[in-house]
């Protein structure tokens, strides 16, 4: 009786252990096919034609230059936007108000915004912004952006913060210190690479948003660099040129996703490896 | 004690708490802008769709018509595809999601826990967008050649479920849209977990590893209890995502909008009829009621991610963090 009541956990154990890994290898299945995928078909698409021309009418070759410059410009002034309101942010969340009704609520509050649906921002953005103007616009897509960046960088900022020792802030104080400057060149300073990589990590994000850019700065077939203009940008066209039943269009669609996920990638991966190197430095 | 000493310090502190108290105001500001961010996205929401509510009442929840020549909109279309693709996702993720979550915290080996737990999370990072283009022109060839024409003619059959899972093999539908779906919450879900069961204290495990306690029984019987409100949180969050996901399930869902029961039918969500419709959208009318559309996803995923969160605290508040 007892053996059998033991060889039942066993087994149960044993059953539980195989599915348990038989859910690693599923997860992480799909992460070899979606990548292997990207390659695949990335590296075939793939040519210089890419980085010099411009997006081609139907059936024609050409290449995504004006939509990499306006990736690059809008997610840049969606950072520039979003991280010093986010930065300004998660200090008053850590040096201000911890623990307080307001802090909690904001901290609350930006937890919340940081998994909302992206499209969501982008129609607030839309009334917000385009539809006053009367025209998409590329200034609309960075402000998108800008609000896709700000809770990460409020997040990291605020954890960031209090890890900082409380000596720190004490030795500093108690030379006289006024506050301000005790958290611009003491804080900031022991937290640097940990704001960096929140900043990396909203980059990282906001480089592949598809949805509110699509409300926002829409698509340009064009170079431009004017701001108050719809600009094309990486995830808009592919998501155009995939849903096209044309096959050069599918060809550049893929191209453009292995540049968009590599980058990704790369830049999560610094962002980490940013991380990595700090804990070491502290233990 | 000449005056002079005594001033110059005297106006740096002034200088010094003036600065303290703009610095002060400027953090408080930031913070208050992200309070202000949030209500000002539901209110603009409402604002512009306020139009269609109006004409249309709380029957555009319930009413399945869509018709934007007639200037005719109802909303049950979009939300029940919504609904189903998000349920379909989290039955196939939370599951998988716990397997990963526990073989990270107890079965893999330490070399192994690193490199594994790092690719979960890169899997996180990919932009949507890439999960929808390999959704439609790899997994829906799949799906429509080899897999679907199977479940139809096996699974279609059965009684009550066949409803579910009887139809054309087109590859496009809601249960090709809840895949992909859960192909992209399980590395939220999962890591969540993984960083919630870290948090159990060591001696609990070890004390009924000591009576005899399997593996499978730790984690069962000690870990989950432990951590139950916060496990309960991270499905949430993963929900809230799925609920809200765009560009993935734009790309498999078909775009339709009609209501059926089978699973293997083309379909439409909340986040894809907007992604799909808008730019397209000419008249005030069917703006503004994809605006409205917007409200009801903001006030669903709110809700969820309002409980998610707190959910989540309750461990972290046990932990005295």
């Amino acid at each position: 009786m007892a053996g059998s009541r033991y060889g039942f956990r066993r087994a149960k154990n044993v059953a539980a252990q195989f599915l348990a890994i038989l859910a690693t290898i599923f997860g992480l299945f799909w992460l070899v096919w979606i990548l292997w995928t990207t390659l695949h078909n990335g590296l075939a698409s793939i040519n210089l034609a890419l980085f010099t021309k411009m997006t081609p009418p139907p059936g024609e070759t050409g290449g995504m230059l004006n939509a990499f410059f306006g990736s690059a410009v809008m997610s840049l002034l969606g950072i520039v936007l979003g991280a010093p309101i986010g930065v300004l942010a998660g200090t008053f969340l850590a040096e201000y108000a911890n623990k307080t009704w307001l802090g909690e609520t904001v901290r609350f509050v930006n937890d919340i915004l940081l998994s909302a649906p992206s499209i969501v921002l982008g129609l607030f953005v839309y009334t917000l912004v385009v539809a006053p103007m009367g025209h998409f616009s590329a200034l609309a897509g960075a402000i998108s952006l800008g609000f896709i960046v700000l809770p990460v960088v409020v997040r990291t900022t605020d954890e960031m913060l209090r890890l900082v020792p409380a000596q720190m802030r004490e030795a500093a104080l108690s030379l006289g210190v006024p506050q301000w400057k005790v958290i611009v060149q003491v804080l900031y300073r022991a937290s640097l690479p940990g704001i960096v990589t929140g900043i990396l990590l909203a980059l990282a994000r906001i480089s592949g948003e598809t949805a509110p850019l699509l409300f926002t700065a829409l698509n340009n077939q064009y170079w431009t660099t004017d701001l108050s203009a719809p600009m094309a940008n990486v995830p808009v066209v592919i998501f155009q040129y995939a849903m096209s039943p044309y096959d050069s269009w599918h060809t550049l669609a893929w191209a453009g996703a292995f540049v968009l996920t590599l980058f990704v990638l790369a830049v999560s991966l610094a962002a980490r490896a940013i991380v990595a190197r700090n804990r070491i430095r502290h233990d | 004690m000449s005056a002079t000493t005594l001033t110059l310090p005297d106006r740096r502190d002034a200088r010094d708490t003036s600065t303290d108290r703009g610095f002060r105001w400027l953090v408080t500001a930031a913070g208050v802008f992200v309070l202000v961010a949030l209500g000002a996205a539901a209110f603009s929401m409402l604002w512009g769709g306020h139009a269609a509510l109006a004409k249309f009442g709380v029957g555009f929840l319930w009413s399945q018509t869509w018709d934007p020549v007639g200037q005719q909109f109802g909303a049950l279309v979009p939300i029940y595809g919504t609904i189903v693709t998000a349920t379909v996702a989290m039955l196939i993720a939370v599951p998988v999601s716990f397997g990963i979550a526990m073989f990270l915290t107890e079965i893999a080996p330490k070399w192994l826990r690193g490199p594994v737990g790092t690719a979960v999370e890169l899997l996180a990072g990919i932009p949507s967008i890439i999960y929808g283009m390999w959704g439609l022109f790899v997994l829906v060839p799949v799906l429509g050649e080899h897999v679907y024409p199977w479940i139809d003619s096996h699974l279609g059959q059965w009684p009550v479920v066949g409803a579910l899972f009887s139809g054309p093999p087109l590859g496009l539908g809601m249960l090709t849209a809840g895949l992909v779906l859960a192909v992209m919450v399980i590395p939220f879900i999962a890591s969540v977990m993984r960083d919630v069961f870290l948090t159990v204290p060591g001696p609990l495990k070890e004390s009924s590893y000591a009576l005899g306690s399997t593996r499978w029984e730790v984690v069962w019987d000690v870990v989950l209890p432990y951590t139950r409100s916060a496990v309960i949180g991270g499905i949430f969050l993963g929900l809230g995502r799925a609920l809200g996901e765009t560009m993935a399930v734009t790309f498999v869902l078909g775009n339709a909008h009609e209501l059926t029961a089978s699973l293997l039918m083309p379909g439409n969500s909340i986040a894809a009829t907007i992604a799909n419709e808008f730019t397209e959208a000419d008249s005030e009318m069917y703006r503004s009621t994809l605006l409205a559309l917007g409200f009801v996803l903001f006030l669903v995923t709110f809700v969820v991610l309002a409980a998610a969160r707190l959910m989540l605290r309750q461990l972290a508040k046990r932990e005295g963090r």
